[in-house]
């Protein structure tokens, strides 16, 4: 077996910056030809350096030290830099996350696709315009002749990922490194990118997949190795791996995976008080979440519609109905474009509609003047995504929700820091964190604040709009189990919008499938699930991201 | 179409543009205290007779009321005529004309060599480690910060005095536009190297630049063909209001090296009071700005191809 050299041979990599602790501390592995291995680890394990590593790319401070590092069974350690050039691109390839980014947004994608011909191959410029288009047509970019001159700005988020591939392999290059290729991407576009690294695969290319996501890589990865701070704590058979995970990190990581889990399951290990019981409410589902039949909000054929660059009108919104009961959730679920968020700010009274209405407690909401709406807005609370983006920089968390309790600034009473210390406690945060500013916090405490900051209005209704759509899955499992923590204690009633359909089926009761402004399909969850009765539902579900062992 | 639309929409602004400065010049120029009719005399120091005011206020129309004066004003700038100098016994468009080009190519020089030291400054203080950030960094502030008249002595005291290597006053040749074009192209160098420094050091750190690295490109070719172009972009657009300032910069250089130019006659037109003189510069120099600001447009639409997407 020993005359076909494995594409990547790793022993012993450490890698560290300046006089810290070693980042990566001293991971092995090999990848045979053909052959597609997972590196799996929450951000800051390592993961991305030890690619980086790869293509003697981990920055210019970096130690990197190693017993054995081969591409292809010839070492590349100790390289100089011409060296390396001569192998970055024509014996390793490189594929970033959001190639939004990733291709330089002032060159047609033509030209960045042709960039490695021009440094590796003797092509004329014909020669190489040729060779892009069979690329593009390749990695199944529709119109390759019309793409070539666009720039990754006129692209959708899937048409640029495929460029940036078709850049990575144009020298088809023994060995492709993947670093969180899907991770921008919608699920139906994601699954549609998996599919073409599989194919790469097959065609007898090493693929190493970097991602913080179990249930992605477990679709296309022969192999799979947990990271987790800077070791390769378990590596095996994907089936074997996830089936059955022998490491404590592992067993996390299977659990944090929303999709398929029953409402109510936990997805991190248990870390909180007991759960008080709700004076006065007696009704409890199956799933232990009080709730009744009162409708808290109601959307009544919701309509906005906003005005292209030129001119025309584009309908974001149209026709959406729904209502929520008191306790219960309702998830909202959709493709970028689909309409979510504009839906989120009607929900929220930011935007006005041009045909409906929203009524909160049965009472005017959207039609409402905004001096009437004041009084009630401290019960409709919201969560965002982007939770730094949603803070004053400069202030502190005290700050933050010293202004989101109501009290001015400046002004804090004694009975403040107790509420402050409580509203902390509940979202699972110390009192050290109210001197930080939101900069200084990681991204599932920062969401931990922005959870704290809508309850501090004692809501009864929380609108969250894609809330952990850019934590790790690890920290989306706190942040999934604090909401529903929250949800039971306070008998909140949730509007969950999500472009992620695993998560959606893990919180919500009802679940409304979106697209291009409109509701397909509205039901309750488990029927949505088991017997989706829209094609399109049907389609995203089969695009979800699951434990396929 | 809609090319034509912008063309249209710019050419309107830039009319407005000029007909406000030809408003606010008139009113600054009314605020001075001073009968005109003295300083078309000869300033007050002049003892015209009283005679001799009436008939200079009847041919220049200073007898008027405000409101005439200014229209008629308005329609001689609309036909081009800028009038006629008080002092110098000339007709203002000429006199300009005769002093633009001498200005303009201090300017355009100025504005050429600090783009060029700015962008080796940039370059520079981004890829030679920590040293050269730190050094480059603190020469660009202090260049920003050096005021124009301290300059010109400087150097007029090291290059002129102490090496007697460059004249400290124009001359006319090559050798005496060097020390005022690098009087005004130091500062602004600083101030764009500051600019550009920033936006090099973005790019470099963007995805993009990591996916040509591992394409193979070097980090020449990652530089030339990726990070300068966007550390461009932002210098590109201030580059307008820059040489607005050099033109003003002008002034100082052109009185310190005593090189004829628009700032000179402009400086000279002030202390006489000479107003259609004062008039005629502000309102060139307020053309040469559109068009300036015109250019860097262009070049802005020529670096960066998502400007021409809408």
């Amino acid at each position: 077996m020993s005359e076909a050299p494995a594409a990547l041979t790793v022993r012993n990599l450490r890698v560290g910056f300046g006089t810290a602790e070693p980042l990566v501390r001293g991971v092995s592995f090999d990848i045979a030809p053909g052959e597609c291995l997972a590196i799996v680890g929450e951000s800051g394990s390592g993961k991305s350096v030890t690619a980086r590593s790869v293509l003697g790319l981990a920055g210019a401070h970096a130690r990197v030290t190693a017993d054995r590092l081969e591409l292809g069974g010839q070492s590349v350690l100790g390289l100089n830099d011409r060296a390396w050039r001569a192998r970055r691109g024509r014996d390793v390839g490189l594929v970033l996350q959001d190639a939004l980014v990733s291709l330089d947004p002032l060159r047609p994608i033509g030209r960045e696709i042709a960039d490695s011909l021009r440094l590796h191959t003797t092509l004329g410029a014909t020669a190489r315009a040729r060779r892009v288009l069979e690329l593009l047509d390749a990695v199944g970019l529709p119109d390759p002749e019309l793409q070539v001159r666009k720039l990754s700005g006129q692209l959708s988020g899937g048409e640029r990922q495929r460029a940036l591939i078709a850049a990575a392999i144009a020298l088809n290059p023994p060995l492709l490194i993947a670093d969180e290729p899907t991770t921008a991407l919608d699920v139906t576009v994601q699954a549609q990118i998996l599919a073409l690294l599989e194919r790469i695969t097959l065609g007898g290319t090493a693929v190493l997949l970097i991602s913080h996501d179990l249930a992605v890589v477990s679709r296309i990865a022969h192999r799979v190795a947990v990271m987790h701070d800077g070791r390769l704590v378990e590596t095996g058979r994907t089936a074997q791996v996830l089936g059955s995970p022998r490491q404590e990190q592992t067993r996390r990581m299977v659990a944090a995976i929303p999709a398929d889990k029953p409402r109510g399951t936990r997805l991190s290990p248990a870390e909180r008080r007991d759960t008080p019981s709700i004076p006065g409410t007696s009704a409890v589902t199956p799933t232990g979440i009080p709730h009744d039949r009162t409708v808290v909000l109601e959307a009544i054929e919701l309509a906005k519609s906003f005005r292209r660059p030129d001119g025309s009108r584009q309908l974001a919104v149209d026709n959406v109905s729904f209502a929520l009961n008191r306790g219960s959730t309702l998830g909202i679920v959709g493709e970028s474009g689909s309409g979510k968020t504009t839906t989120a700010r009607l929900l929220l009274a930011l935007l006005a509609p041009e045909h409906g209405e929203v009524r909160v407690f049965g009472q005017p909401w959207s039609a409402a003047s905004e001096k009437t709406r004041r009084g009630l807005r401290a019960s409709v609370g919201a969560v965002y995504q982007d939770a730094l983006g949603s803070f004053d920089p400069r202030w502190s968390v005290a700050a933050v929700l010293t202004d989101a309790l109501g009290v001015r600034h400046g002004q804090r009473a004694p009975q403040t820091t107790a509420r402050l210390r409580s509203l902390l406690d509940e979202v699972g945060l110390a009192a050290t964190v109210l001197p930080r500013r939101p900069l200084e916090l990681s991204g599932g405490q920062r969401q931990r604040v922005g959870i704290a900051r809508a309850l501090a209005g004692r809501p009864e209704i929380l609108i969250c709009d894609e809330p952990v759509s850019s934590l790790d899955v690890s920290v989306q499992a706190q942040v999934l189990d604090l909401l529903d923590d929250v949800q039971r204690e306070r008998a909140l009633s949730l509007v969950f919008i999500s472009h992620d359909l695993g998560v959606v089926q893990h919180v919500s009761d009802h679940i409304a499938v979106m697209r291009a402004g409109r509701i397909v399909e509205i039901g309750p969850a488990a029927r949505v699930f088991a017997a989706p009765q829209h094609q399109y539902s049907a389609q995203l579900l089969a695009a979800v991201p699951r434990l396929s062992t | 179409m809609r090319v034509l639309g912008r063309v249209a929409a710019r050419l309107a602004g830039a009319v407005f543009v000029l007909w406000m400065v030809a408003t606010i010049t008139f009113l600054a120029v009314r605020l001075i205290p001073g009968d005109p009719a003295q300083a078309v005399l000869g300033g007050p120091g002049s003892q015209a007779s009283p005679e001799a005011l009436a008939i200079v206020s009847a041919e220049y129309g200073f007898d008027q009321p405000v409101i005439v004066q200014y229209f008629t004003q308005l329609g001689r700038l609309a036909t081009g005529d800028l009038g006629r100098s008080y002092a110098l016994n000339m007709d203002v468009g000429p006199l300009v004309l005769s002093q633009l080009g001498g200005t303009l190519l201090l300017a355009v020089l100025a504005l050429t060599l600090a783009w060029l030291l700015a962008l080796a400054l940039a370059t520079w203080s981004t890829r030679g480690g920590t040293i050269a950030a730190r050094v480059g960094s603190s020469l660009e502030i202090v260049a920003a910060a050096l005021p124009h008249f301290w300059l010109a002595t400087s150097l007029i005291v090291v290059f002129s005095i102490g090496l007697g290597v460059l004249p400290p006053i124009s001359t006319g040749g090559v050798a005496g536009i060097v020390l005022p074009v690098l009087t005004l192209a130091i500062p602004l160098a600083g101030f764009l190297g500051q600019i550009m420094r920033e936006s090099l050091l973005v790019a470099l750190e963007s995805p993009f630049v990591l996916s040509a690295s591992a394409r193979g490109e070097s980090e020449l070719g990652v530089l030339w063909i990726h990070a300068l172009r966007h550390a461009a972009l932002p210098a590109i657009s201030l580059s307008g209001w820059a040489f607005g300032s050099l033109i003003s910069g002008a002034v100082v250089v052109e009185t310190i090296f005593a090189r004829p130019g628009l700032g000179r006659t402009l400086l000279n037109a002030v202390t006489l009071r000479d107003v259609p003189v004062v008039i005629g510069v502000v309102m060139t120099v307020a053309v040469v700005y559109i068009l300036m600001t015109l250019l860097t447009d262009a070049a802005s639409h020529l670096v960066d191809p998502r400007l021409r997407l809408t």
